[in-house]
């Protein structure tokens, strides 16, 4: 329990650290951001006063209070979830374009997750398995091409080649225009199927990562002495390969998880500008090309405290999983 | 403590005598080539990686168009006059790629390298001093390490003048955690070894205990560290690049990579002008993984030999 209660004041003081960064960069960065986004803001008319107040509160402009001050008011406003108007929505509020657009994000980012993971992971356990042989070898050599694929590249290739050259997949957009957001049938075969690339997209680009960190733990794994007591005991190959060698040797992969996953958010970021996904990535783009600053902001520190959120629940799978840290827990 | 004095029949039996010390560059060379032959992984890591070196350092004095010169040719597919043919604005995409690879490979380096030094130093200090200083500085690599970099990245990037020095910067100072955090535990367990007690006894000064006693014993896991987070700065400085924070002067992978995408490569059909960038990243950070695998199977013998039992059993059935 004191591991755990240790591990969530970490997390708390990274999304502390993040809430500040957050809040300090844009008052000490050159060329005055907020004026951009006033600028921007005023070309719209009509804003109303409590917009123009969230944005001179996270900018810190026209203001006479302290710099604690601003920050508390600044805190405030996060906790209340005001992130301020967007200049490319408007008159949108951040709150709500991330709304809008988070499902698509979490959706694609969930089912491409668990497909990487579980296949990365079950592949490498067969490598380990049959390592030296020519598929241990054959495989070995991809990944390392795999390993270190820049995901909007890959993102690029796949839009070019799949969708636009031999036209088997959609490549544009989260769905049909043709057919209406909601829950029936059209809607969602249509999502789907402009879910398949970006999809493939980032288990490609991610499935290396678990596949290498499962092959070399495994092998580690089945060189123990109760391996060896296993098999001598007779038992079938596929309960020493999943219920002695492999439950121990995804303990690295399951702590490497969470920090994993934070590497997948950001390239996942990346695939969606290319794909035009509705997510929150293809957002952040236009966000960032048109200094929509209050936009780009909420929707990386909304990133941010996802994914350390994240850790938080790996950790407590990870104390399920490890018995030892159950053991430590209680004593 | 000086083994210039050893007499001859101080070597063990059957092993044979050094060879006659040769000059230092030859030495140097002998050893060098030790090092990338290891095995065939490294040998395999270290052309690649050895190649675009090379391409890095005289490329540019070889391709002789200039990367940034717009002709009339627009969008030409690759032919002998282009190699990899043409953007839209008529600029020779294969000067762009090889100057390019100046650009990406020496700030990867760069970056790599700036990350391993903040790494090399919080870690070992952490490791080392233990107590309340330990505490601080783990608890900051805690707190950064599950932050994730990428998006803290951006947020960084975006109010600051579009630069690569910018880029790099910030891609360092948020690169850092994972390195530091493996380093200190490696410090941690040879802080207490006797020779670190010895040195300690013998008066020598803290700073040199750690920079001249325990570094040299973490080398190779600085190495291992430094070559991974090579990789990741390479992807995460185009991935930046790759969101139009790249300097517009200057051509790069990642550069390379926004303007295709940015220009329209994909509606026009200009193949040419997205996929070699992407291939030099991917085959730079295979390069760097395959030297990398290499070395752990050099430094943990199990990822090299195979299973007894699994030949045992081979042996048994056949």
């Amino acid at each position: 329990m004191r591991r755990l209660l240790r591990r969530l004041g970490i997390y708390l003081l990274a999304i502390w650290a993040a809430i500040t960064v957050n809040f300090f960069l844009p008052r000490l960065a050159p060329g005055n951001p907020a004026a951009v986004v006033f600028d921007r803001l005023a070309q719209h008319g009509n804003v109303s006063p409590e917009a123009i107040k969230a944005l001179e509160i996270e900018f810190g402009i026209n203001t006479t209070d302290p710099l604690w001050l601003q920050y508390l008011k600044y805190l405030d406003n996060l906790i209340h979830g005001n992130l301020g108007v967007s200049t490319n929505y408007f008159p949108s509020s951040v709150g709500d374009i991330i709304r809008q657009d988070l499902p698509w994000t979490l959706t694609l980012l969930t089912v491409s997750v668990l497909l990487s993971f579980t296949l990365g992971t079950l592949i490498g356990i067969y490598m380990a398995w049959r390592r030296g042989s020519a598929l241990d070898t054959i495989l070995s050599s991809l990944m390392t091409f795999f390993y270190s694929i820049l995901y909007p590249w890959l993102a690029l290739m796949a839009v070019y080649f799949l969708g636009y050259r031999f036209g088997w997949f959609p490549f544009a957009d989260g769905y049909d225009i043709e057919t209406t957001p909601g829950w029936n049938l059209d809607f969602i075969a249509s999502a789907v199927r402009h879910a398949i690339l970006p999809a493939l997209t980032i288990i490609v680009s991610t499935v290396a990562g678990w596949m290498i960190t499962m092959r070399n733990s495994m092998i580690t794994t089945l060189s123990e002495d109760y391996i060896m007591m296993a098999r001598a005991k007779g038992l079938t190959s596929r309960r020493v390969m999943f219920a002695y060698a492999a439950r121990n040797a995804i303990l690295p992969s399951v702590t490497g998880f969470a920090i994993a996953v934070g590497a997948v958010v950001g390239g996942q970021l990346l695939v969606e500008i290319v794909f035009s996904y509705p997510g929150i990535g293809y957002a952040l783009f236009q966000a960032i090309q048109s200094q929509d600053y209050a936009l780009a902001d909420g929707i990386l520190l909304l990133v941010i405290i996802a994914t350390v959120v994240m850790n938080l629940i790996v950790d407590v799978l990870y104390a399920v999983l490890d018995p030892r840290m159950r053991q430590e827990r209680s004593a | 403590m000086s083994q210039t004095t050893l007499p001859p029949t101080a070597y063990a039996p059957g092993a044979s005598p050094p060879d006659r010390s040769p000059s230092l560059p030859v030495g140097l060379a002998r050893a060098a080539w030790r090092m990338v032959t290891l095995n065939r992984k490294v040998m395999a890591g270290s052309s690649i990686v050895g190649f675009f070196v090379l391409v890095a350092i005289i490329g540019p004095f070889v391709m002789t168009q200039d990367p940034m010169r717009y002709t009339r040719n627009l969008l030409a597919p690759p032919s002998a006059a282009h190699l990899l043919g043409t953007n839209q604005g008529g600029q020779d995409l294969s000067s762009q790629l090889v100057v390019g690879t100046r650009d990406s490979v020496t700030w990867a380096f760069v970056a790599g390298l700036a990350v391993t030094v903040i790494a090399i130093t919080i870690g070992l200090v952490s490791g080392y001093f233990g107590g309340i200083i330990d505490d601080l500085l783990s608890l900051i690599t805690n707190v950064f390490l599950v932050i994730p970099s990428f998006p803290l990245a951006i947020v960084a990037v975006e109010f600051f003048s579009r630069t690569t020095l910018t880029i790099v910067l910030i891609v360092a100072l948020t690169n850092w955690p994972w390195g530091a955090r493996v380093l200190r535990a490696q410090t941690l367990s040879l802080r207490s070894r006797e020779f670190v007690t010895a040195a300690r006894a013998s008066g020598e000064h803290t700073w040199r205990i750690i920079f001249f006693e325990i570094f040299p014993n973490v080398i190779s896991v600085v190495a291992a560290s430094f070559i991974t987070t090579t990789i990741q700065v390479l992807l995460a400085i185009a991935g930046l690049e790759f969101l139009g924070f790249g300097q517009s002067s200057i051509v790069s992978w990642g550069t390379m990579l926004y303007d295709a995408y940015s220009g329209g490569a994909l509606l026009i059909g200009a193949w040419w002008w997205f996929a070699p960038p992407g291939i030099c990243i991917a085959l730079l950070g295979a390069g760097l993984a395959l030297l990398n695998f290499g070395i752990d199977e050099v430094a943990d013998p199990r990822l090299r030999r195979r299973v007894r039992l699994v030949r045992q059993k081979k042996a048994a059935t056949a």
